[in-house]
């Protein structure tokens, strides 16, 4: 085991807490480029699906893993990022200045909804951003001259550099690019002030405020950022898809991306893309499934939403720190080898605090 | 008198919603969880129905009654054995494992009984009457006098009965009623057990008008607004919230060329979210304001 001796404070808030974190993210961004050399261009577009996966991760992460919020209505957010983005891009803006204005978009649109909604506490959060999540996917349906209305709408596929969208390897690049790059956005905000309160605000709401943080400016913040990644997300995703139609952006998109960061783990970016990897996956998953299940079952429709639910209610009973909750388990007992105890990640029972005064 | 007749016709889709709206408060009232799942309990309850009734070909009575007493014993397992065990955690966590229950009862429903559409007869279907030249057909006439009963059955329950008045002692503080010797656990199971009964009736009532699938667990979103409107936490809100959800929704599907198109699918969340930014403690609550930040 590592023991890290802090000399300076500067310390503490180093991406990389020592070179074997350089040494082993450097050796995955590498394998990561040399990926299009290695597999074949239809995994390559599954790998993509997970980037993107993965940044709407970010941003439902920093809202609710980090800032204790849930939102049931994140599907709007990508909705809204794939519109404006594919908008955007029929009027004839660029790509490289589609997405900064998508991102801005999303990030207001965040601000606008969270400043009212973010005032309630809890459980009403969740059931206002469900209601949410059914208005923007009818706006989607009538706002015809915008969205296109049922009929969808085509994503325009731009060039970058001379080399098209069409050409997976080039999405791929695109795709890992924007990954990484909001990886580091995150974890720059998430060592910050801001990201300190939004913990702070997760762990105690009165213990925060006591300390001087403003629960509804970084409430609100929390949601616009998020609303900022997620949308970011979406317009990537719009590419993906190519045809754009309302009804991909449901109430059942949301609880994906709920899923993947339950799965993924709670409170830890690893999380987000071991999420990402397992939600991109879970319908390959499922399909193997059906063919080892008796054919009266397995092709029934229902069997995804089923094993969706089932996962979900599993991971929370029985590890509800995630993949990467486990991962850390199994990283400390090597660590400890004989000496590892059971007890380090004990769930420490909280008494039900009261919503009541 | 078309606006009576709208509001008839409201009155009874409102009905609907207040019962779901009813069991998501019961709940909450007693554990500060709010179950998610509410609408699939609904789902299961119709279906449950449908295969006594129209495939076992039981008395509509005898397969109403049935349905009831299995769901809430579903309810109860569903606490005693699932439910319980995530107490302690932060809301996020209930609120994810309702959903993920909800999931699994449609996922289940879609595979046992397939995704097609059903129906089964009711001693009310299709009978009409009229009163002053309004027409009230007896389905609607079933929903509302059925609802005005069992709100008038959990009344008494709760005001007289000694497990009523445990249940009223328990949510208003576990550990005091837990010192007087009330079994809280087994309470609170009880009381996961009737908001699953209510569903399950609400789901027997509403399936001769939409037909029995897997649609109409959607219905429980709509009950979160007649329950937030009403102030959660509070039962003659529940159904009051429910009634006037209902309402609007009528007027709104009817209105539809003054306002704009589509408004009826989504009234109901416009007043949800509409309640919770102007006026968050709801009609009825009985309780301090909603926490505000």
């Amino acid at each position: 085991m590592r023991f890290i001796f802090k000399t300076n404070y500067a310390q503490d808030i180093n991406i990389a807490r020592h070179s074997g974190d350089r040494f082993w993210y450097s050796l995955l961004i590498i394998l990561m480029l040399a990926m299009p050399l290695l597999i074949d261009d239809f995994y390559l577009g599954e790998i993509s699906y997970v980037c993107i996966l993965a940044i709407a991760g970010i941003g439902l992460m920093i809202l609710s893993g980090y800032t204790g919020l849930a939102s049931l209505g994140h599907a709007a957010f990508l909705g809204i990022g794939a519109y404006t983005h594919a908008f955007l891009l029929t009027n004839g803006i660029p790509f490289f200045a589609s997405i900064p204005i998508v991102v801005i978009v999303s990030f207001m649109v965040g601000a606008l909804i969270g400043i009212p909604i973010l005032r309630l506490t809890g459980m009403y959060l969740a059931i206002a951003t469900l209601a949410l999540c059914f208005i923007a996917e009818h706006v989607f349906i009538k706002w015809e001259h915008f969205t296109g209305g049922n009929r969808g709408m085509p994503v325009p596929q731009p060039e970058i550099m001379g080399m098209s969208f069409y050409d997976s390897a080039t999405f791929y690049y695109v795709c890992l690019a924007f990954l990484i790059l909001s990886m580091f956005a995150a974890i720059n905000i998430l060592r910050s002030p801001t990201g300190r309160a939004f913990v702070a605000i997760r762990d105690s709401e009165i213990a925060a405020q006591s300390l001087g943080v403003n629960l509804g400016l970084y409430k609100a913040l929390s949601f616009a950022i998020s609303g900022a990644f997620t949308g970011l997300a979406g317009a990537l995703l719009a590419h993906y898809i190519g045809y754009l139609a309302p009804d991909i952006f449901n109430i059942f998109l949301s609880l994906t991306l709920l899923l993947l960061i339950v799965v993924g783990g709670m409170g830890s970016l690893h999380g987000t893309v071991f999420g990402a990897i397992f939600v991109g996956y879970l319908p390959q998953l499922i399909a193997i499934c059906r063919d080892y299940l008796p054919s009266s079952i397995g092709s029934q429709p229902g069997l995804e939403p089923m094993l969706f639910g089932l996962i979900l209610v599993l991971f929370i009973l029985y590890e509800p720190l995630g993949i990467y909750g486990r991962w850390v388990k199994v990283k400390l007992f090597f660590q400890l080898f004989p000496t590892y105890k059971k007890q380090t990640f004990k769930k420490q029972k909280v008494f039900t605090k009261s919503d009541r005064v | 008198m078309q606006l009576i007749q709208l509001i008839i016709d409201g009155v009874a889709s409102g009905c609907i919603y207040g019962l779901v709206a009813l069991g998501f408060v019961l709940i909450y009232k007693a554990t500060e969880t709010i179950n998610f799942a509410q609408g699939d309990i609904l789902m299961l309850g119709a279906f449950v129905a449908f295969s006594l009734i129209g495939v076992l070909g039981m008395d509509y009575i005898m397969g109403f009654a049935l349905t009831v007493v299995i769901i809430a014993v579903f309810g109860f397992f569903l606490d005693s054995v699932v439910v319980r065990q995530i107490i302690g955690q932060p809301p996020f966590a209930t609120v994810m494992l309702t959903i993920g229950i909800g999931f699994i009862l449609r996922g289940f429903a879609s595979i046992y009984w397939g995704t097609d559409i059903f129906s089964f007869s009711t001693p009310f279907s299709g009978k009409i009457t009229e009163f002053n030249g309004l027409i009230i057909s007896y389905v609607n006439l079933s929903i509302i006098i059925g609802t005005v009963i069992l709100v008038l059955v959990l009344y008494l329950f709760f005001t007289f009965s000694r497990i009523g008045v445990a249940m009223r002692a328990s949510s208003e503080n576990q550990l005091a009623a837990y010192y007087m010797g009330i079994p809280v656990k087994f309470i609170f199971s009880l009381i996961w057990s009737i908001s699953a009964a209510t569903a399950a009736i609400a789901g027997v009532l509403l399936a001769p008008i939409t037909l029995v699938d897997t649609s109409i667990s959607l219905i429980g979103l709509k009950a979160f607004a007649a329950a937030v409107l009403g102030g959660f936490g509070s039962i003659p809100g529940a159904i009051v919230g429910g009634i006037i959800i209902g309402i609007v929704e009528q007027l709104c599907g009817t209105y539809e060329n003054y306002l704009f198109e589509g408004i009826r699918e989504i009234s109901a969340y416009l007043v949800l979210i509409l309640t919770l930014i102007i006026y968050p403690r709801g009609l009825f609550s009985d309780k301090a304001e909603v926490k505000k930040v």
